[in-house]
Formats: structure tokens, C-alpha cells, sequence
């Protein structure tokens, strides 16, 4: 229930934190932010923080789980205990593990498995805080950190939510406005294959509505996928050598 | 955590046969590319559960029971009953399927169900209230599958809507403080009925209703639920691989009408 006088998009058309409804929220990237894993990344979208690393690819265990053809891919999405208002037990819920289902399908596509049969790449995706649009973080996130494993990919994947809030479509919502709009619609999309690797959509929306979502969600993650790109260059471009 | 399963392995010669066709806009089993198999069903199957059904879409099968009980409500929601949905992929129902506690895809299928009747608001849970914030209603839909030959997802919607449309339970009434339980029996409120259609893009064409096979050899599959008003109130693309996002217009285009003639079927949203 939305509590009584709660304003998700005020008379001149902003947001509670300010935006436009075209406005996604500063991202802030940050490559290699841990030490000991192959590619790891520290990714922000407003107040969502996530923490990504990927492993491998190395030896499948237990054996019997590799393929013959192409490396498998094991991911978790999992939410720390503090990310959230209410503290969240670290057992993974039923949430979770969609989650995780739904964010390894994204990624399926991207990565060029069958150059490493017989082997493992595990992602590692830690949302520290949660603020709504954290699955599409967390495979924005896991992309940067497969491209900063080295791992080859077909593209890269950008993901954000689009949705609906007080009868208007917004894009990239946030905590408040994923709990108290109309719907919410993660995709996660290639820029480089004009595809999509996941599409959810929780909530109620008429088909127009759904149209116009989509396109401003495709829009979203064409930017976020620029300021990958722009991560991933400004780290790994050689210095001028004369 | 979630690894990436192993694909079966379907014949080339199969493979092949089903392009050959699918270019002439024809299917393995004869049916146009929108055409959905034979659908039947069967409603009031478990006499001990409150609400029960069976849908066959072709040869899979699901079985849904809803059960009701009475508990707290969540302390988010005081004023309204409590709908749960579990998802049981039942060892007998197909070689992958194993025992044990639901595995992703037992998850995501009950979720999206849950999504589906939930989101559609089908279930007057705000009628399955007796003392706001202490004691309501718990709606208990239980998904059995029990032949999968693919489609689990709108047999599954299916299955549970007409489930819930059967559902007669003993109402908690209060009297003068005490609560005791009504002797006759009332019908669920239900407000809407929630109808979802699955497509499938096997070599850049879309087909709905897809087989064990096609589901097999598809590229990726993706689900809409609507409301008889054509809100869409659930989304969800499926499976490893991707889709264009004109791909998914065309989808949605056939779907809206698909779930009309499958409502109409079921005896649904007549008039439309």
C-alpha cells in the first residue's frame, strides 16, 4: 500500500530523487576493485551498490557437471543481510535463486563458451545496498567483470528497468518507486546484436505503455553501455607511447 | 547459485526437418505457427483439496490444488489475505526432472504464476480479511506438473486460475469477538482471470505453444499474461539466448490474440 500523500512525480514532472522520467542515476564504475579475483568490478546506479568477480575459467567441479563442447556458467545474485530496510537472512530465497537463473540467461549469450570446453567461469554478484533495478545492475555488473577477466564476449550487455509510476513511464526506478508504482520491467539488452537477453515485467501495464517501456529501457541500456565501454577503455588503453 | 544445464541434444536430421518446415510455415506436428495444441481440462479432480484442476495442453499435463488456511497476514500488507504458490516439477513428469526441494526452474515457474495472479489482482484478498494485521486467509496454490512435453508456464496459469475458480472454503466469521468458522461454503472472490501465452523463436520464427522439441531447439522462449482488459500484468523471457526487440512486438502482437481464443476456451472473458 502506498502510504497516504506519497508524490513519486511532482507537478513539474520530477522525481523523489530529482530526475526527469528519462533520467537514468549516476553510475560510477570502478574496474579491478578487488585484488584476487580474475575480473571484478565495483558498480553504482544511485544508491544500488553492487560488488561483481568472476573466477575461471578453470577445471568444472565437480567433474560431472562440465560440458563436453563449452564451459558452463555458475552464478549467484545474492543480497547481503544490510542491503536492505528490513535485515535479510543470508540464506538465498526463492528471489534469489530466480535471480540467479534469470541473470545467467542473460549472460549465456555474451560469452564465447565454446572456446573453453570442460571448464567453469562462476560470477559472483554481491549486492551490498539495494535500491531498486538491482538485477539490471547485477548484469551490467558481471559484464564489466567478465570484460575485465579477459573472458571473450560476443558484446557486452547493459541492463536497466523501465515501469510505471503514478500512471506516467519512467525509466530506471528506484527503492520507492519500484514499491509504490504500477510496474517495473527489467531488460537487459546487446547494443552491438540489437537483442535482448532478459525481459521481466511485474506489475500492470497497458500494451502502449509496454511499448514505450521497452523502447526507453533499450534507450537506458545503450547509455549504460557507453559508460562500460568507457570504463573498460579508460583502464585498459596503453598509455601514449610516443 | 545457478549452472548452466546441459542442452539436450536433438537429432539433426530432426533439426533439419523442423527448419525445412518452419520455411513453409509448417510444424513437426502439422499445426499452423500459431495454433496451440488440443487444450482440455477437468476442474474439481481433488475432492480434499478446496479448489482443483487439471489442464492437458496436449500431452503435458498440470494438476493444480488450492488449498486454504488461516494465519497472520504479512505486516506490510494487514488488510489483505496472503496468496502463496509452489511449483512442483515432479520426477515423473519428464527424465530431467529430479526429487528433491524445487530446483530454479520449479522457482521461477510457481514465481511467475504467483506473478501472474497476483499482479492481475484476480483474488479479492483484501475480501479474505478477518482481524486486519492479526488473522486472515492464506490462499495455497499448489503446482503439480505431471507430464511435461513443454508449455509448462500456461498450462501452469491456466490450471491455477480455474483451480482458484472452483475454490469453496469455510469462511472465519466473528462474533462478539470470537472467531468460529462459517457451515457453509463460499465460493473465492475472484475479480479476474489472468490468461498467459508463451512464444517461441526457433530459426527466427515465432511459434506459440511450443512442444518438448520446439522448446528444445528454440533460441528462447517468452511469456505474457493479460487481463480480459489487455493489461499485460507479467513478462518473462525465458531460457539461455536472446531475442530482438521486434521479435518481442511480434510476440506480444500474437499473444494478445492467442490468450482471448484460451480464455474463450476455458469459458472465460466471453462477449470480447
Amino acid at each position: 500500500m502506498k502510504p497516504e500523500g506519497l508524490v513519486l512525480i511532482n507537478n513539474e514532472g520530477l522525481r523523489t530523487d530529482g530526475r526527469t522520467l528519462n533520467d537514468l542515476r549516476k553510475t560510477e564504475i570502478i574496474l579491478g576493485y578487488l585484488k584476487h579475483a580474475n575480473g571484478s568490478v565495483y558498480y553504482k546506479q544511485g544508491n544500488t551498490k553492487i560488488v561483481a568477480a568472476v573466477f575461471g575459467p578453470s577445471e568444472a567441479h565437480p567433474r560431472h557437471l562440465a560440458l563436453p563442447d563449452r564451459a558452463i556458467l555458475r552464478v549467484r545474485y545474492h543480497m547481503a543481510p544490510f542491503s536492505v530496510e528490513e535485515r535479510k537472512s543470508p540464506a538465498p530465497t526463492r528471489r534469489e535463486v530466480e535471480l540467479s537463473m534469470v541473470i545467467r540467461n542473460a549472460l549465456e549469450p555474451i560469452v564465447i563458451s565454446e572456446l573453453f570446453p570442460r571448464t567453469l567461469i562462476d560470477i559472483f554478484i554481491e549486492v551490498i545496498q539495494a535500491d531498486g533495478g538491482t538485477r539490471g545492475a547485477g548484469v551490467t555488473a558481471a559484464a564489466l567483470a567478465l570484460a575485465d577477466a579477459g573472458i571473450p564476449l560476443r558484446s557486452l550487455v547493459a541492463a536497466c528497468a523501465a515501469g510505471k509510476v503514478d500512471g506516467k513511464v519512467v525509466l530506471d526506478l528506484n527503492d520507492l518507486e519500484d514499491k509504490y508504482g504500477e510496474a517495473d520491467m527489467p531488460v537487459a539488452y546487446l547494443p552491438t546484436l540489437n537483442k535482448i537477453s532478459l525481459l521481466q515485467m511485474d506489475g500492470k501495464m497497458k500494451v502502449e505503455e509496454f511499448k514505450e517501456a521497452l523502447s526507453i529501457a533499450i534507450n537506458g541500456c545503450m547509455k549504460l553501455y557507453q559508460a562500460q565501454v568507457g570504463a573498460i577503455r579508460n583502464k585498459y588503453t596503453l598509455e601514449d607511447q610516443g | 547459485m545457478s549452472i548452466t544445464p546441459e542442452k539436450p541434444i536433438i537429432s539433426k536430421i530432426m533439426k533439419d526437418n523442423m527448419a525445412k518446415l518452419l520455411e513453409e510455415n509448417k510444424r513437426l506436428d502439422g499445426r499452423s505457427l500459431t495454433q496451440y495444441r488440443d487444450i482440455s481440462f477437468a476442474t474439481d479432480v481433488i475432492q480434499k483439496a478446496e479448489g482443483s484442476a487439471q489442464v492437458n495442453i496436449g500431452h503435458t499435463k498440470v494438476l493444480v490444488g488450492v488449498k486454504m488456511g488461516t494465519g497472520a497476514p504479512f505486516p506490510d500488507t494487514p488488510n489483505q489475505g496472503v496468496l502463496t504458490v509452489n511449483a512442483e516439477l515432479l520426477p515423473l513428469a519428464s527424465p530431467t526432472f529430479e526429487p528433491g526441494p524445487p530446483d530454479e526452474r520449479a522457482i521461477a515457474l510457481a514465481r511467475y504464476v504467483d506473478r501472474s495472479v497476483r499482479e492481475s489482482e484476480a483474488i479479492d484478498l483484501e475480501s479474505l480479511v478477518v482481524v486486519p494485521g492479526k488473522l486472515v486467509h492464506i490462499v495455497y496454490i499448489d503446482v503439480y506438473v505431471l507430464d511435461y512435453d513443454g508449455n509448462l508456464i500456461d498450462a501452469s496459469v491456466l490450471a491455477a486460475v480455474k483451480a482458484l475458480e472452483t475454490t469453496k472454503f469455510k469462511k472465519v466469521i466473528r462474533e462478539n469477538d470470537q472467531t468460529k468458522f462459517s457451515d457453509e461454503l463460499v465460493p473465492l472472490p475472484l475479480k479476474e482471470r489472468p490468461v498467459s501465452v508463451t512464444t517461441a523463436v526457433v530459426d527466427n520464427k515465432l511459434i506459440v505453444d511450443p512442444d518438448l522439441i520446439e522448446e528444445q531447439a528454440a533460441e528462447t522462449l517468452i511469456t505474457f499474461t493479460f487481463t480480459e482488459a489487455q493489461d499485460i500484468v507479467a513478462v518473462m523471457k525465458n531460457d539461455q539466448g536472446f531475442i530482438s526487440p521486434e521479435q518481442v512486438l511480434e510476440a506480444l502482437k500474437i499473444s494478445i490474440e492467442k490468450a482471448r481464443e484460451l480464455a474463450n476456451k476455458m469459458g472465460w472473458w466471453e462477449g470480447g
